[in-house]
């Protein structure tokens, strides 16, 4: 391979235009997705994805910009969840399911019924490649202001996630910030739709922060990992597209995915192999201190009944 | 002493239930006087940790109403009055932060609001450190630690807050004794730079070492509360843990009026 022919994709105005947004894209996710695994919610941000959908139709056919109506739809898809939740019994993770599954069915069932002279098939599977102006200016300011405010509120946001016993008793309102969050993760998905599509977003969701958890045990250093993480990955992923000709979104998954195989293998203290070197050295310890026979210690005889009756009650 | 003026806890005829209809606590009434100390004695199921979230606001009263240092109780909680460390933390153990971290947190409400921490929240985070015991472990992810170990931890944080009124539930819960004395100790320390305290506990025995009132609850109500030596009785006791003091030999004749 020749530096030609690596260099030959940048020299097309798609070309360096996906990779910008598909980089910027990567480091939202790459933000969010480090609250997302610690909070527990790859299933929500799955949901949200999904339910998007409708919104996206409704404002094809409104004609208004495709963030403001998957964003909304987001949105309810949050509250409604919520709602539901605090007045039922049944657990969150049904009430997620119920919830997302219908609204993406919505969504279904709606681009079938327009589908005649709409292709609405970039935003189920994404494409980067095809990015139009609009879109990526759409991209830009949902992105930058999801990115802006996690951040700035990141750390409240992350003693809300540890601990919002504790928020709550510094007199942090939780349950604002919890709205903060589920908004900045809708945000967020809707910032990564062109580029991954509705079906894959959840992976730029979870999988970034989970393979910067494998490789650190501080916060702020799992931040940067997750952001060069999702920053490379989605580098690669659209560079390798090009070549293979599309399903860009994919591609970028699927680097994702690598890293995290690689962080899972070798990742210096949480890893498989390290795992496996600790245990091998615990045994050695074990073993080692064998040496001469410690004499044998003294055995605490059994005391015996002191003469005491049985409770009686 | 000005402190002694002051009402740091007013707990005024409080019922909460937790949904489900029983009352977790039936018309509750209790005062910690500032700058002291008061134990909360009962039995388990008896209404003590629910007295606590009550004063944190997590459980809304029915009836009643809660102020501390004479201010509602979010008032008091944003203005960083109010210092709480629970039973047991119900945290993910596997979170990617340190022992350093957590104590850290305990300065998160009065930092800018971009919550750098400044010079003196890094010295009162050392110096709560240093007074529990433990700075040896403060790099540590805080799961790598022993119960006890967590649990001074946590008490660093609940330190690092520099509340006016600590709210401790069950501080000598799973900690050895050389540790549950050295906690006496940091509460007397506390006491003496004028922090009220309450405190609950099912070790009798040393009540009286570092309490100056005690509140007795039972069957979900503060039976009483007083000094110290005026509320443990064998009599009030017995009342207490429902038959026998466990305190007490025999019962004595002294008894103290029970408050209403
Ligand atoms: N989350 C809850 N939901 C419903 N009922 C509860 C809940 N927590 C406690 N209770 C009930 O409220 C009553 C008081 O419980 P609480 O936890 O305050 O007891 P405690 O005095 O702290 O006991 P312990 O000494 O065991 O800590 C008990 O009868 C208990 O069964
Ligand atoms: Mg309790």
């Amino acid at each position: 391979m020749t530096l030609e022919f690596l260099l030959e994709p940048l020299q097309y105005d798609f070309m360096t235009r996906a990779l910008l947004v598909s980089a910027l894209v990567g480091t939202v996710c790459a933000v969010l997705s480090c609250f997302v695994i610690l909070k527990g919610w790859s299933l929500m941000g799955d949901a949200v994805s999904h339910a998007v959908l409708p919104g996206v139709v409704i404002s094809y056919l409104l004609g208004l910009p495709f963030v403001i109506g998957a964003f909304f739809f987001g949105l309810v898809t949050v509250s409604a969840i919520g709602f539901i939740q605090s007045r039922s019994r049944v657990k969150e993770d049904t009430v997620i399911g119920v919830v997302f599954t219908a609204l993406f069915a919505l969504g279904l069932v709606m681009i079938s019924k327009i589908s005649s002279e709409v292709h609405l098939s970039h935003i189920l599977f994404g494409d980067v490649l095809g990015i139009g102006d609009s879109e990526l200016w759409q991209t830009v300011i949902a992105g930058t202001i999801a990115l802006i405010v996690t951040l700035l509120l990141r750390k409240d946001l992350l003693l809300y996630v540890f601990d919002p016993t504790h928020a709550r008793s510094i007199g942090l309102n939780t349950g604002v910030l919890n709205y903060v969050l589920l908004t900045m993760l809708a945000l967020t998905i809707v910032t990564a739709l062109q580029t991954v599509g509705v079906i894959l977003v959840v992976a730029m969701l979870i999988t970034p922060g989970a393979t910067a958890y494998l490789l650190t045990d501080k916060f702020s250093k799992m931040l940067w990992i997750a952001v060069a993480c999702g920053i490379l990955s989605a580098v690669i992923g659209t560079y390798g597209s090009y070549f293979l000709d599309g399903a860009t979104g994919a591609c970028i998954v699927l680097v994702q995915s690598l890293f995290f195989l690689l962080a899972f293998i070798f990742a210096p203290k949480h890893g498989q192999l390290a795992r496996r070197r600790q245990q091998m050295a615990e045994r050695a310890d074990e073993l080692g201190e064998g040496g001469p026979p410690a004499a044998p210690r003294p055995v605490l005889t059994r005391v015996r009944a002191s003469g005491k009756t049985e409770a009686s009650d | 002493m000005t402190h002694k003026q002051v009402i740091a806890l007013d707990v005024n005829n409080v019922s909460v239930a937790y949904g489900g209809g029983r009352l977790a606590l039936r018309q509750a009434s209790l005062q910690v006087q500032g700058g002291s100390v008061c134990g909360l004695v009962g039995m388990n199921g008896s209404g003590k940790s629910t007295l606590f979230k009550t004063v944190m606001g997590f459980l809304p009263p029915l009836r009643g109403t809660v102020q501390v240092f004479g201010q509602p109780v979010i008032r008091a909680q944003k203005a960083g009055l109010i210092a709480y460390v629970p039973q047991s933390e119900d945290v993910d153990w596997n979170f990617p932060v340190s022992v350093r971290e957590v104590v850290m947190m305990g300065r998160q409400g009065k930092m800018g609001w971009l919550r750098r921490p400044n010079a003196v929240d890094e010295t009162l985070v050392e110096e709560s450190l240093e007074r529990v015991g433990m700075s040896a472990f403060m790099n540590r992810q805080i799961g790598e630690l022993s119960g006890g170990q967590r649990k001074r931890a946590f008490l660093a944080r609940a330190l690092a807050q520099e509340g006016r009124l600590l709210l401790l539930d069950e501080p000598f819960g799973g900690v050895d004794v050389g540790t549950s004395e050295a906690i006496i100790a940091l509460m007397g320390e506390l006491r003496r730079e004028g922090r009220s305290m309450l405190v609950s506990t099912h070790d009798l025995g040393t009540l009286e070492t570092f309490c100056d009132e005690v509140a007795l609850i039972a069957d979900r109500t503060v039976l009483l509360y007083g000094p110290t030596d005026e509320v443990l009785t064998a009599d009030n006791l017995a009342a207490t843990f429902g038959g026998r003091s466990p305190l007490h030999a025999q019962p004595s004749a002294k008894r103290v009026e029970v408050r209403p």
